[in-house]
């Protein structure tokens, strides 16, 4: 195996690119090391890309925010103007594991493992981000869903990289919320999850909406039926029920140990429901 | 051997090592350096018993390579006590007996370490939270929760 530490994304790309064997990106390995340590993949090369300036910067763009690949959790959570207009994505990045994860791990990565229960992803969906993707034929920039194709299986081409992630500027009431479920409070994988953004009209009207699912499905879920459900009303009880009935029905999870798929479908109703009430509550509260 | 070299400063000692590509930092520190403190638990992340800090952040260093440490700050357990004289989260540790066994303690110590210089009083919860990556198959935890509001009070400044 060889380890390569390139300054540039331009370095990155060739290094990949350059590459016939088994080649991987390194961001913060809290998956990458995991899985090599237990056999699971045997690269060839390793591309550390957290020596690439421009991958370790959030700033503001004239769009929204531009979130550099090698950006830890910990730094997202450190950025007062994420949190303030993306506290959803911030609290679902910074669910990941404990505060050692924390200070090396990346959604970025969270996305490019391509795990059913990422906790970054239905946040990332339901905030309508985009990936900015570099590689051997140019840039392109694609939604968030469009990545993760199946469990461990992303949509990424050979020699591909994610650069960035972007997030949209926030607008007057909107706000967007994450929840999961685990059996304890910290340190295990979602057994179902739910992100949502919302935009309000001044009066709490609902104008948009977006809904995403975690942990039930082999990606996450985008529940558009969901989102028509909420948009009109003012988060009242029917369109409540309304958001669960239509996410317990999109859910199509697995049984396992963590949870039976009768179970898991019921979940994720509730869990639909309370980010949707904290989604509104911040979005009241943004004006 | 013919390997990576790597220079970085460990505990502000400018140290060079070489290693090989799949290394981690855990095996540099304890293998290479005789800096044993460190623990490997599980080496998968999950028991916080590795924990050093990496530019000024708790890492699990199972899950660092060695190379990726090249021109950062690392700090090990070893360079918590000033010459004779321990950390007051030490002094606290052994007063409380919050360490049976001991094989968590270098990383629960970095750990809340890291915690109070970042927050210097925590809440219970708030210690409870922050010590979440850090397990402890002997005490139960509540002596370290103790342990470590006392030392966050030593290091306040308020009287203990
Ligand atoms: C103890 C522990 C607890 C955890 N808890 C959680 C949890 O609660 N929730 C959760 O969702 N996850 C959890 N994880 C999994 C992991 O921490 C996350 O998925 C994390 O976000 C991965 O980010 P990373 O930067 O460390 O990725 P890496 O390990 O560096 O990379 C992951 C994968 O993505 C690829 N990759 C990384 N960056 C790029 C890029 N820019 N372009 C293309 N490919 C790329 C890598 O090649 C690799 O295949 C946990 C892991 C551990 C060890
Ligand atoms: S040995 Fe590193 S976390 Fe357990
Ligand atoms: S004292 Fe034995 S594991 Fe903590």
């Amino acid at each position: 195996m060889h380890y390569s530490r390139p300054n540039s994304v331009a370095e990155a790309v060739n290094l990949l690119g350059g590459n016939t064997g088994n080649a991987f990106i390194l961001a913060g390995g809290s998956d990458l090391l995991v899985r090599m340590k237990g056999g699971f993949v045997e690269p060839s090369l390793i591309v550390d890309i957290k020596a690439i300036a421009e991958l370790r910067q959030i700033r503001a763009t004239d769009k929204g925010f531009w979130i550099g690949a090698a950006v830890t959790c910990a730094e997202l959570g450190e950025s007062e103007m994420l949190r303030a207009a993306w506290p959803g994505v911030v609290e679902a990045a910074n669910l990941i594991g404990s505060k050692q994860v924390q200070g090396r791990c990346t959604i970025a990565g969270n996305l490019c493992n391509a795990s059913p229960a990422a906790d970054s992803v239905p946040a990332l969906v339901a905030a309508g981000a985009r990936v900015h993707i570099v590689g051997p034929n140019g840039s392109r920039v694609t939604a968030v869903e469009d990545v993760p194709l199946s469990p461990g299986k992303t949509s990424l081409a050979p020699g591909e990289m994610v650069a960035a992630i972007e997030l949209d500027e926030r607008p007057a009431h909107a706000s967007d919320a994450y929840i999961r479920f685990i059996p304890r409070t910290e340190m295990d994988i979602a057994v179902a999850s739910a992100g949502i953004n919302l935009t309000l009209d001044a009066d709490g009207t609902i104008k948009t909406a977006r809904v995403a699912l975690g942990a039930v499905a082999p990606t996450v879920l985008r529940v558009d039926e969901a989102a028509e459900a909420l948009v009109g009303t003012k988060l009242e009880t029917a369109a409540l029920e309304r958001l669960a009935e239509t996410c317990s029905a999109a859910a199509r999870p697995i049984d396992d140990k963590r949870g039976t798929i009768a179970y898991r479908k019921s979940v994720v109703g509730v869990l639909a429901k309370r980010t949707a009430e904290l989604a509104y509550k911040r979005a009241r509260a943004n004006s | 051997m013919n390997g990576i070299a790597v220079s970085t400063a460990i505990n502000g000692d400018d140290i060079e090592f070489l290693c090989r590509p799949e290394e981690t930092l855990l095996t540099v520190l304890r293998d290479r350096l005789g800096l044993m403190g460190a623990k490997e638990g599980c080496g998968t992340g999950d028991c916080g018993a590795c924990s050093v800090r990496v530019d000024g952040r708790l890492v699990c260093s199972c899950l660092v390579l060695g190379a990726e440490v090249q021109g950062q700050v690392v700090e090990t357990i070893e360079g918590m006590a000033s010459g004779d004289s321990l950390h007051p989260l030490q002094e606290k540790f052994l007063e409380h007996a919050a360490l049976q066994c001991g094989i968590c303690t270098p990383g629960f110590l970095m750990a809340a370490k890291d915690l109070l210089e970042r927050n210097p009083d925590p809440s219970e919860e708030e210690i409870r939270f922050g010590l979440a990556g850090n397990l402890c198959r002997c005490t139960g935890y509540d002596k370290i929760v103790r342990a470590v509001q006392d030392a966050a009070q030593v290091m306040r400044g308020d009287a203990a």
